[in-house]
C-alpha cells in the first residue's frame, strides 16, 4: 500500500500542470475575466486554421489589415486606408503597428504570410482564398513557386494586391484570419514548431498568447505594443477550462468561474431565468437546410418528387415545435436573415423569398407525378443521411414522420459519426441529407455559389447551367445592384428547382455575466471577441449601452 | 520468476503487435479519413493534404512505415491538433488520467473491500440490503449521469455556502480531483462489492474457516485473518483490468470536468479519425493493460504463498 501511495504521489508531482491560481469570471481589481473554450484550437496559425476554437483565439492575438469594430463595421486593422478597384486593391500600412517584439508591421509579412497559405507544402485548406491573386491557383497546384504569388510590397508600408478578378467584397474577406501577416524571420527561426506553443508565436493583435498548457487552459495578456491599445479595455483573458459538455460550461458560469456561457439547453435556460441571469439571443450565421442527390438513378432526382416533400414540410413547425430552442429561427432561403442587401435593408426584406404554399393534397399529386415518370407503383425507400447529434436525429424523425404520415413515403435514417457523414455525402451515398452551410465570408456568394456544378462542396451534384451562368457572372462583376438582383434569381431558383429544403438558420441563447459588456459576437471569422469588452465599474461609470 | 516475467513479457508484445496490426487496418477500412472536413477542398489541396501526412502512399507501404516508427518509439504528428506528437500529447495527458484513475482506484478498491465485507457480515439484514441496493443503483446508472449530478451538487452546495468549498471543474490541486474520482470510481466499486461479497460467502463455506471456528478462535481473527485474505484474490484479480479501464474510461467524466486527460484525446481521436493520435493511444493504452494483467499476476504470488508461478513452470 505504502508503494502504491508514493506511485500515485509521483504521478501527481510529475502530471500536474503548472498549478493555476482559480481565477474568478470577472476580477475587477486586475482587470481580467475568464472563460471557458470548447476545444483545445487545433491549428493556431493564420496559415492553417480551419476551427472555430483557433479563429477565437487568432481574432484576439492577430490583426489583419481591416478588422471589426464593436458593432462589426469594418474599420482598418494595420492599413490606415485602402482602395479596391477591379484589377487591384491597395493597403496603406500604418506606421505605429507593431509586432510583440517590438518590431513594426511591415507589408513583407503580409506577402511572406498569404505565399505560405499558397504553399503546397503547407497544405493549408484555405489555400484555394489565393485564387483570387495572379498565379496563386498555379502554386496550389505545385507549378510555380509561392514567390509568384500576385501579391506585392511596394515599400515597408504599401502593399498592392492584384486581383484576377474584379472581387466586390475583398475589403469584407481580407478580414478573414488566413489573410493576417506572419514574420518571415520569426517563423524560419521556429523551424516547424511555428505556433505549436506560446513561445513559438508572434502577435499583432491586441492581446499576446502568455500560457498554453495544451487540453487544459490559456491565457491571454494584453499586447503592450500593440497600436490601438489604448482601445483595449481588458488587461488579460483567462481560459482556464477546455470542455466540449454544454453543462458543464454552464456550470462553470453559474459557479461564478467563466463570464460567459454559449448554447445554453433548455433546463440550464431556465435554471439561468431563475437566477436572474442575463439571457442573450444570438444567430451564429449558419443555415440548415434539406440536401438531396441528383446523381442517376436516385428518385430524388425527379423534380415532382421534391416539389411533394416541398408541399407537405413546414420549417416552422420544425423550427419551433420540434427544436424548439430559443434563437433558431425558420429558413425559407439559402441566404440568412444577416445578409445585407444594397438599399440598407436586408437581402431578405430587399428580395423577400417565397414560402411554401403547404398542402398535403398538393403534395400527393406531384408524388403521383413522380410516379409515372419513375415508372415505379410506389417511390423506393429513401435514406436520410444525418449526424450522429441527438438533436439531428430527433428533426430527421420528425420529418421521417411526416413524410410517412403525408405522403406514404418510407424514410429511413442513416445516423453516422462526423467522418464518416463526409465520406457517405462525398460519395453520393444517401437520398436526402440533413446538411447545414456556414458563411466564410459577408457576402451573399458564400452561400450562392454552393450549388455551382464546379464547387466540391455541391455533394449532391446538382447541375443547371443557368445556375452557373448566373454565379459566373455574379462573380465578375462588381455592381452590387446587378449582384442582389443576381441573388435573388438564384434564391427563385432554389426555389422552384427544389434544390434544397431549408430548415432553419441556427441560433443559441446565451448567457453573460451582467459585470461586463462589449462582447463582439459575428456570424463569420471568430465569433466571441472580447478585444472591446469592459468591466461595467460598481458605479457604473463605464455605462452600460443597454 | 525471471524466465516466467520474460515468457509474460514476449508474448505481452505479441499480443501488443496484433493490437496495433488490427487497429491499424480497422482504422483505414472504416470510411472517411482525417483529412475530410466540413467544407470540401478542391483536388490539389486534397492532394497536398495527402502528401504532407504520407497518406498518398498505398495502405501496406504506410503499414510498413508506421511499424518501422513504432518500432523506434515514434508515433508520429496528430492530424487534427498543430504540430503536436502523439508521443508528447500521451506523455503530457496521461499522467492527468492516470493521477485520476489511481484516485478512483483507491475509492473503488477501498470501498469495494469494505462494503463487500460489510454485506457477507450483515448478510440477509438490513445493512447487506441497503448496500446491495446502492450496488445496483451504482451499476445500472452510466457515469455521466453521475458526472453530471455530482457537478451539480458542487455547484448547488457552493452558493449554499456562498463560497467555493469544491471546483467546479477543471484541473491543478487536490480539490479539483475528488469528485471526479468518486464518479470514475463508482461502478468499479459497485463491481468489487459484489466480487467481494460473494468471494466472502464462498470462503465463509469452506472447511478451513470451519475448522478455525472449531479451535475456538475470535470471529474477530477468522474474519480478519482467514476469511478476508483469502476472500481478497478474486478481487485482486480483477484489479488488473480494473486499473487499465479507470485510467483508460474516463472519458465522460474528463469531459464533464474539464479535465486534460488522455481519455478525451482518445474518443476525440475515433471521432475525428485522427490516424496517428488513434494509433499511438490504442497501442499505449494495450501495453499498458498488458503490464497492468502481468503485474497483477505477479502481485498475486505474493498474496497467496500457494501460487508460485516459478515452481508451476519448471
Amino acid at each position: 500500500m505504502r508503494s502504491f501511495l508514493s506511485v500515485f504521489a509521483a504521478l501527481g508531482l510529475s502530471a500536474s500542470p503548472p498549478l493555476l491560481a482559480v481565477t474568478p469570471a470577472v476580477d475587477p481589481v486586475n482587470n481580467e475575466i475568464s472563460i471557458s473554450l470548447e476545444q483545445e484550437p487545433q491549428w493556431l496559425t493564420t496559415i492553417k486554421a480551419t476551427d472555430a476554437e483557433s479563429s477565437i483565439v487568432l481574432d484576439h492575438i492577430t490583426e489583419g489589415l481591416i478588422t471589426r469594430d464593436v458593432d462589426n463595421n469594418l474599420i482598418g486593422g494595420v492599413a490606415e486606408r485602402w482602395e479596391l478597384t477591379d484589377d487591384k486593391a491597395t493597403f496603406w500600412l500604418r506606421k505605429n503597428a507593431r509586432w510583440s517584439d517590438g518590431e513594426p508591421v511591415t507589408a513583407h509579412d503580409f506577402v511572406f504570410a498569404w505565399q505560405q497559405v499558397a504553399n503546397p507544402q503547407n497544405a493549408a485548406e484555405y489555400a484555394f482564398l489565393m485564387r483570387l491573386f495572379p498565379n496563386g491557383a498555379e502554386i496550389i497546384a505545385g507549378e510555380m513557386p509561392p514567390e509568384t504569388l500576385g501579391v506585392e510590397a511596394i515599400d515597408d508600408h504599401t502593399l498592392v494586391a492584384h486581383l484576377v478578378t474584379p472581387t466586390a467584397y475583398f475589403i469584407d474577406l481580407v478580414t478573414f484570419i488566413s489573410f493576417r501577416p506572419v514574420r518571415e524571420d520569426f517563423y524560419r527561426a521556429q523551424q516547424g514548431r511555428y505556433a505549436a506553443d506560446a513561445v513559438n508565436m508572434l502577435s499583432n493583435g491586441p492581446f499576446i498568447l502568455t500560457e498554453w498548457v495544451h487540453g487544459a487552459s490559456m491565457r491571454m495578456e494584453k499586447n503592450p505594443y500593440y497600436w490601438n491599445r489604448d482601445a483595449i479595455p481588458l488587461d488579460a483573458i483567462n481560459a482556464p477550462y477546455i470542455t466540449e459538455d454544454p453543462n458543464a460550461r454552464f456550470n462553470l458560469f453559474m459557479d461564478d468561474k467563466t463570464a460567459i456561457a454559449d448554447n445554453l439547453q433548455i433546463s440550464a435556460m431556465k435554471m439561468a431565468m431563475q437566477e436572474h441571469q442575463k439571457l442573450k439571443s444570438f444567430s451564429d450565421g449558419t443555415v440548415y437546410y434539406l440536401g438531396f442527390n441528383y446523381r442517376e438513378g436516385r428518385s430524388t432526382a425527379n423534380l415532382n418528387l421534391r416539389r411533394a416533400i416541398q408541399s407537405v414540410f413546414d420549417a416552422a413547425e420544425m423550427t419551433y415545435k420540434v427544436i424548439g430552442v430559443p434563437g433558431n429561427l425558420p429558413a425559407y432561403t439559402l441566404f440568412p436573415r444577416w445578409l445585407k442587401g444594397d438599399d440598407g435593408q436586408s437581402l431578405q426584406a430587399q428580395y423577400p423569398p417565397r414560402k411554401p404554399d403547404l398542402s398535403v393534397e398538393r403534395g400527393r399529386e406531384y408524388l403521383a407525378m413522380a410516379k409515372q415518370e419513375l415508372g415505379v407503383e410506389e417511390i423506393p425507400p429513401l435514406t436520410i443521411l444525418l449526424s450522429d447529434q441527438p438533436q439531428t436525429a430527433k428533426q430527421a424523425e420528425y420529418f421521417q414522420n411526416v413524410m410517412a404520415r403525408n405522403l406514404g413515403l418510407e424514410i429511413r435514417l442513416d445516423k453516422q459519426i462526423f467522418k464518416q457523414r463526409l465520406a457517405k455525402m462525398s460519395a453520393g451515398d444517401y437520398d436526402l441529407v440533413m446538411a447545414g452551410w456556414g458563411p466564410d465570408y459577408n457576402d451573399a456568394m458564400t452561400f450562392a455559389d454552393l450549388f455551382t456544378s464546379w464547387n466540391a462542396n455541391n455533394r449532391g451534384r446538382y447541375s443547371n447551367p443557368e445556375y452557373d451562368a448566373l454565379i459566373t457572372e455574379a462573380l465578375q462583376i462588381t455592381d452590387q445592384r446587378r449582384r442582389n438582383q443576381i441573388f435573388a434569381r438564384i434564391q427563385d431558383i432554389i426555389f422552384d428547382d427544389v434544390v434544397i429544403i431549408p430548415q432553419y438558420e441556427r441560433g443559441f441563447i446565451y448567457a453573460q455575466d451582467k459585470r461586463i459588456d462589449g462582447v463582439r459576437r459575428y456570424h463569420t471569422g471568430g465569433d466571441l471577441n472580447f478585444n472591446y469588452t469592459f468591466i461595467i465599474d460598481e458605479d457604473g461609470s463605464r455605462g452600460v449601452p443597454d | 520468476m525471471g524466465a516466467y516475467i520474460a515468457r509474460r513479457l514476449l508474448s505481452g508484445v505479441i499480443t501488443i503487435w496484433f493490437i496495433a496490426t488490427a487497429t491499424f487496418f480497422g482504422m483505414h477500412a472504416v470510411p472517411g479519413d482525417p483529412l475530410l472536413n466540413d467544407k470540401a477542398v478542391t483536388p490539389e489541396i486534397r492532394a497536398n493534404l495527402e502528401r504532407a501526412y504520407g497518406l498518398d502512399k498505398p495502405v501496406p507501404q504506410q503499414y510498413l512505415i508506421f511499424l518501422k516508427n513504432m518500432l523506434q518509439g515514434d508515433f508520429g504528428i496528430s492530424f487534427t491538433q498543430q504540430n503536436r506528437r502523439v508521443n508528447d500529447i500521451i506523455a503530457e495527458h496521461f499522467p492527468v488520467s492516470a493521477t485520476l484513475g489511481v484516485l478512483a482506484l483507491l475509492f473503488a478498491a477501498g470501498g469495494g473491500i469494505m462494503f463487500g465485507a460489510l454485506t457477507a457480515l450483515f448478510r440477509s439484514r438490513m445493512p447487506d440490503y441497503l448496500i446491495m441496493f446502492l450496488v445496483i443503483i451504482a451499476v445500472s446508472v452510466p457515469s455521466f449521469v453521475f458526472a453530471g449530478l455530482g457537478q451539480l451538487a458542487i455547484l448547488r452546495l457552493n452558493s449554499l455556502l456562498g463560497f467555493s468549498l469544491l471546483p467546479v471543474a477543471g484541473w491543478g490541486t487536490v480539490a479539483h480531483m475528488l469528485v471526479p474520482a468518486l464518479v470514475l470510481g463508482l461502478g468499479t466499486m459497485a463491481y468489487l462489492t459484489r466480487l467481494m461479497r460473494s468471494s466472502m460467502l464462498e470462503v465463509a463455506e469452506t472447511d478451513y474457516i470451519r475448522t478455525a471456528r472449531a479451535k475456538g478462535l475470535t470471529p474477530r481473527r477468522i474474519f480478519f485473518r482467514h476469511q478476508l485474505r483469502n476472500a481478497i484474490l478474486p478481487v485482486v484479480t480483477v484489479l488488473g483490468p480494473a486499473i487499465a479501464a479507470i485510467t483508460t474510461g474516463g472519458f465522460v467524466v474528463e469531459l464533464v470536468f474539464a479535465i486534460p486527460g488522455l481519455g478525451r484525446y482518445f474518443v476525440q481521436a475515433v471521432q475525428q479519425l485522427d490516424y496517428t493520435v488513434i494509433m499511438g493511444t490504442t497501442v499505449f493504452y494495450g501495453a499498458f493493460l498488458v503490464l497492468m494483467v502481468i503485474a497483477v499476476d505477479i502481485v498475486y504470488g505474493f498474496i497467496d504463498p500457494r501460487i508460485q508461478v516459478s515452481k508451476s513452470l519448471s
